[in-house]
């Protein structure tokens, strides 16, 4: 019903849609209401659906689910709005090309039974990701925009997942929903000229928001995890549709299962960081592998090679090596000085001296770092300094940069890293 | 029998609400496994209220949401003592909710 499903790093068995049925849901209906009412309209959407699913949770709390809970949110969802179609509330809101079809009981509820099945939902989810990504917005207030409209996550939830504030939050959200009714966005495809450039956006929002969870900080798994799960899911979403079932919508979602393969493996109990060498292997998730390899052949079409190909082709590389020492460092080097052609980035710059120790020797890798200008400042430079030092034995060097990059770090588990390679040095 | 009663549910997000319904779940189904759960159904909050000598029809009991009974349940308790223990894992408290024990009567010949 649900279309594929992605394993999760934890449950890979367990469709995590049950697991947060409500919020899903949530986020499905207000894209489907949305289109419905319209974007400036939003908040009436947003009210359906929240009093849909307090309903049932009143109803459904005594003990008594129903058979499909999913049937049940859409059918109460679909009553209360034609109810208040046919209250007159919202009619005069709607403005497309479905308003006729509301105007008469003939029409009324079929129209609205259309637009809540299955193919529909995606259909609107779909729009819904374009508009959340509309070039007017900042890329801060696109990833809030689409957590909040598409997965159902409110302003606290949003606010924790980026470890700021809900005042920030609610602030940015004002900004975006009121620039949303000002600038009569629409909730429909961008047409043919300006797709691939809204595909884009749509997918560095999607990229940042995984990075989000799969890089940052945050103490609380749990909400890493579902961030990268969501980034997931709608990837797939986008993979599963014709019109935006670009191969390099499937590499990107190849990226997304090789990293979140790893997602378990590369922390311990105590919340370190355990870097890729020293990873337990048998932890990485062989299904998620599996499917990266499948949407990265997905992606092997097309003339266009785009940054995602080489970053999932690396990514893949170390996914399918036996062992640390089985990987092919010469074919993730050339992919690397293609990445790096194509567009510039220091972090990329900077794992690419970390992939010519392995190739060439830490002497080279040191040579290659001191060559890289303007982060002197920065704690992954100084970090990766420090370990291509400590490496090639000068540890006393290599204490010093350890330091520098512990002053500049704020994350516990980075601080902790640092510090056990700091005691490596003595 | 137990009245329960609203809640404060403003504010919340569709995920704290599938968990709090997560917590109503274990705590029925643990009813259940001790054998006490006799019946208890949630209440439309929708109504009319008919009342007087006139037979005044109204609609609904109109009262503001954290207010109305919003389900009953009935289990069985020794004394009342008990049945206040037993109530006091009831999640509707989380909510900042009501709950009312009432004794249903025995009508001894």
């Amino acid at each position: 019903m649900n279309g594929t499903t992605l394993p999760t790093p934890d449950s890979p068995d367990l469709n995590q849609t049950l697991d947060h049925l409500f919020r899903h849901e949530a986020g499905k209906m207000v894209a489907v209401l949305t289109r419905l009412f319209g974007f400036p309209n939003m908040q009436q959407a947003e009210d359906i659906v929240q009093d849909t699913i307090l309903k049932a949770l009143e109803s459904w709390k005594y003990g008594k689910m129903p058979e499909n809970p999913q049937a049940w949110l859409y059918y109460t969802a679909k009553n209360k709005v034609i109810d208040l179609i046919r209250r007159q509330q919202v009619r005069h809101k709607i403005e497309h090309e479905l308003s006729f079809l509301l105007t008469s009981e003939y029409s009324l509820v079929p129209t609205i039974n259309e637009i809540f099945t299955e193919n529909e939902i995606r259909d609107s989810q779909l729009r819904m990701m374009f508009a959340c990504c509309h070039p007017s917005f900042s890329k801060e207030s696109q990833i809030a925009l689409t957590l909040n409209t598409l997965c159902g996550l409110n302003v606290r939830e949003i606010a924790d997942a980026f470890l700021t504030s809900e005042e920030t939050i609610r602030k940015r959200m004002y900004r975006t929903k009121e620039k949303l009714r000002s600038e009569k966005i629409t909730l429909d495809y961008p047409g043919v000229e300006a797709m691939a450039e809204r595909m884009e956006a749509v997918l560095k929002t999607l990229y940042l928001l995984f990075n989000e969870g799969y890089h940052s900080s945050h103490p609380e798994k749990l909400i890493r995890e579902d961030l990268c799960a969501e980034a997931m899911r709608l990837t797939l979403l986008l993979t599963e549709n014709r019109k935006t079932d670009l191969p390099y919508a499937s590499a990107l979602l190849a990226l997304m299962c090789f990293q979140s393969s790893r997602f378990n493996a590369r922390i311990d109990d105590q919340g370190l960081i355990i870097l890729l060498k020293d990873q337990d292997r048998t932890q990485w998730n062989r299904q998620l592998i599996a499917k990266g390899n499948q949407y990265l052949n997905l992606a092997a079409s097309g003339e266009m090679l785009h940054e995602y190909h080489i970053e999932a082709a690396i990514a893949s590389i170390h996914a399918n090596s036996v062992d640390y020492g089985d990987t092919d460092w010469k074919l993730i080097l050339q992919l690397y000085n293609l990445l790096l052609e194509k567009v510039y980035n220091p972090v990329v710059a900077l794992n690419r001296c970390l992939v010519i120790g392995e190739t060439d020797g830490y002497a080279s890798a040191i040579i290659e770092l001191q060559k890289m200008e303007g982060m002197e400042e920065n704690r992954l430079y100084n970090t990766s300094l420090g370990e291509m030092h400590l490496k090639n034995g000068e540890k006393i060097i290599a204490r010093t940069y350890f330091e520098k990059a512990l002053s500049r770090t704020l994350s516990a588990a980075e601080r902790k890293l640092i510090n056990a390679k700091i005691s490596l040095c003595n | 029998m137990y009245l329960i009663r609203g809640g404060d549910n403003a504010g919340l997000s569709a995920e704290d609400m599938q968990v709090h319904m997560q917590k109503w779940m274990a705590w029925m189904e643990s009813l259940g496994k001790k054998g006490i759960f006799v019946a208890g159904e949630p209440l439309d909050f929708t109504g009319k209220q008919v009342s007087g000598k006139n037979k005044t029809v109204t609609d609904g009991p109109f009262l503001e949401a954290k207010e109305m009974v919003g389900g009953y349940l009935i289990i069985l308790a020794n004394d009342i003592q008990e049945a206040v223990e037993i109530s006091k894992g009831c999640p509707v408290f989380e909510m900042n909710g009501k709950l009312e024990i009432r004794p249903i009567q025995k009508m001894n010949l």
